[in-house]
């Protein structure tokens, strides 16, 4: 029970540091990245070309694992995305729908199709028993890393001269232009730091979920219902919601049959935007 | 001017393709060439070219020509192509299908056109009941489960908890062990399924932790078996004591090498394994990894290989007739050697009748392979049989 808890828990950390670029971009860029699960693929990718074929160390991918793809996004976003901002919301779903098939297909085409799988260096397999529960390593890894990542972005949001910006940015960006706020510059670096964070889930999550050519088509669902239900004023909403549908899919499949277990998320979307349709955390307007 | 060329250009391709058209017979083979299963498709695909390699592209004064299809394995797809090929291309055979599924949505198809469809990957018991004019050469699970769950019985394992995918295979998988198993006395703790597409191992594999049996016996389609074995590890089941028992589909020679030594000792039962001793295998698996940049072939690969084995068989008895009631007549009892050891096509159900190999995970040469110790020699599909 404590186990399927914990295993619960480290889901969900690595769903939010998945998910939290996604919810940023739209709270902020009020934009439907459905393309954001490429970044994480691409991620993904990385830390698997790097660690087959140069045999580069685990712990040293994960830094390119985030710049990779930060720097993929600087590049669209400046390039692609930002024609798209003062479109409707339904151009910016075609348009970002389009940009995840042709990453889909390109990676199919040079990649190939089949699932990767890495090798984690020894020091993180295996399992302990910590206070009588017995965690895996790896798994209390995500949850160290993931929740150090959750912390930092929070002191960063809060404290920071560029945090203080991004918020107003978000409140109001036409204000926020004039009082000379570089609200496109945010904007940029924002989208960048998302992907690129998105980049670093999917590298972290290769060892437990697979990294094949469908990957972002697989989690979006995933990563649009953290959004949904942790809000996008944020990044305590997304990290509280991720965290519940971690624990909630992990337990469902635990206790009900893995094809009703499975369900249990969507269950509790359904819940949630029942009793509060902006989101657990919404943002007063 | 130049549209008379292209006139002219089409009308002289029509008049040759025709010319042609009764000399060749076509093979529409659709495969899973991308996906979760491109594995498959692609160990399937290799395993043809190197049959015609081998054996020229002629039979019968007619040439012989492959369409390879992409169904993704999805049926509605696979059912698409089907069709496509039957009424655009007049293919003679049908053949590939990489799924159960797939190949049941082409059984109409079959039975409405008459033409024989090969099955050369699929698994589940009743796709060859689906249409008269299904033939299979590649195995039914339960010709894998029941002889695995006799050998798990006599070798001391009690109780069992079954894992397997969600899907005609898997169920196939878990009827037969189950009922082989309870009968010769021993007890089924519980029986587990888990979705066929993106299976989530971990809260599936806590389960068994907690209800520790004996072994744990597992189905998984090809493709999916370094996945799974990888969580099984990572909960620390292997160090726990359960033993970990399966069809051939998890330890797939495809995936072997990659799985790392966690997996040694892995008892399993099959009916190919590229460490199989005998002459034919070892050229086949010369030739396979000669012309495949290395790759070991796998057991789907001489599905694909023995498919096109009993075309070419087929195509030699009717004189090159494409006359699907006499091709399916031609086909039924026919027997021969097969990389995997001695096969036939019973006459009753048309399913393939082949020996299975209880075979342990072993390091041979530095690799890993499944090195064969115990034949059940000609087992005929058990749930066909039990229906007698």
């Amino acid at each position: 029970m404590a186990t399927i808890l914990f295993d619960g828990v480290a889901y969900g950390m690595l769903l939010f540091v998945l998910a939290c670029g996604l919810a940023v971009t739209l709270g902020l860029m009020n934009f439907v990245n459905l393309a954001h699960g490429a970044f994480a693929m691409a991620g993904g990718y990385v830390t698997v070309i790097l660690m087959d074929r140069w045999g580069v160390p685990f712990l040293a991918c994960l830094p390119l694992a985030f710049l990779v793809p930060a720097a993929i996004g600087l590049v669209l976003e400046r390039t692609l995305y930002r024609h798209m901002y003062g479109r409707s919301h339904l151009d910016q779903v075609l348009f970002s729908i389009g940009l995840v098939f042709v990453a889909v297909a390109l990676t199919d085409y040079f990649l190939g199709s089949s699932q990767r799988n890495i090798k984690l260096p020894a020091w993180l397999q295996g399992r302990e028993e910590i206070f009588g529960v017995s965690v895996g390593i790896y798994r209390s890894f995500i949850i160290i890393v993931c929740g150090a990542l959750a912390l930092g972005l929070q002191a960063g949001l809060m404290n920071t001269r560029f945090g203080s910006r991004l918020r107003a940015a978000v409140d109001d960006a036409r204000v926020a232009r004039g009082l000379g706020i570089p609200v496109g510059t945010i904007f940029a670096v924002t989208f960048a730091v998302g992907s690129g964070l998105a980049g670093l889930g999917g590298a972290l999550g290769t060892e437990l979920l697979g990294i094949d050519p469908y990957f972002p088509l697989r989690f979006m669902i995933y990563f649009l219902i953290v959004v949904t239900v942790g809000g996008t004023s944020g990044i305590v909403g997304p990290f509280v919601a991720s965290l519940l549908l971690g624990v909630a899919d992990v337990a469902g499949k635990y206790y009900l049959s893995s094809a009703l277990g499975g369900f249990v998320i969507y269950v509790v979307l359904i819940v949630v935007l029942v009793v509060r349709p902006n989101g657990l955390f919404a943002r007063a307007r | 001017m130049l549209r008379r060329q292209l006139a002219a250009i089409a009308v002289l391709a029509l008049v040759s393709s025709a010319a042609t058209a009764q000399d060749t017979v076509k093979i529409g083979l659709i495969l899973p060439m991308t996906g979760q299963q491109a594995s498959t498709g692609k160990q399937i695909d290799a395993a043809v070219k190197l049959y015609m390699a081998q054996n020229g592209n002629t039979v019968a004064g007619k040439k012989i020509e492959v369409i390879l299809k992409d169904d993704t394995s999805v049926p509605d797809v696979t059912k698409r192509l089907a069709q496509e090929l039957v009424v655009n291309d007049k293919v003679a055979f049908l053949a590939g299908f990489g799924l159960t599924p797939s190949a049941m949505a082409t059984a109409p198809i079959a039975t409405q056109a008459k033409v024989p469809e090969i099955v050369m990957a699929a698994g589940t018991s009743s796709i060859t009941e689906a249409s008269p004019y299904v033939a299979r050469t590649s195995f039914t699970l339960a010709q894998s489960a029941v002889p695995m769950a006799e050998w798990a019985y006599k070798n001391g394992i009690k109780k069992v908890v079954t894992l397997v995918s969600d899907y005609g295979p898997g169920i196939d998988a878990e009827k037969s062990f189950s009922e082989k198993f309870k009968a010769d006395g021993g007890t089924i703790v519980e029986n587990l399924r888990i979705p066929l597409r993106s299976p989530d191992f971990a809260p599936v594999l806590q389960k068994v932790a907690d209800a520790k049996p004996d072994a744990l016996f597992v189905f998984v389609p090809s493709g999916t078996g370094a996945q799974f074995v990888k969580q099984f590890v990572e909960r620390g089941l292997d160090k726990s004591g359960v033993k970990l028992i399966a069809t051939g589909d998890v330890t797939d020679d495809d995936q072997l090498n990659g799985m790392g030594d966690v997996v040694m000792g892995v008892i399993n039962a099959h009916n190919y394994s590229a460490n199989h001793n005998s002459a034919l295998n070892k050229t086949y698996v010369e030739a396979f990894k000669k012309a495949n940049g290395g790759l070991r072939p796998n057991f789907m690969s001489v599905g694909g290989y023995d498919g096109m084995a009993l075309i070419y068989g087929a195509l030699k008895k009717t004189n090159g007739s494409t006359d699907g009631d006499k091709l399916i007549a031609a086909m039924k009892g026919m027997a021969w050697e097969s990389p995997r050891g001695p096969i036939s096509i019973d006459a009753d159900t048309r399913d393939i009748i082949q020996n299975i190999y209880i075979r342990k995970v072993d390091k041979v040469g530095g690799e890993l392979y499944n090195v064969e110790f115990a034949t059940i020699p000609n087992v005929k599909d058990p749930v066909k049989a039990a229906k007698k």
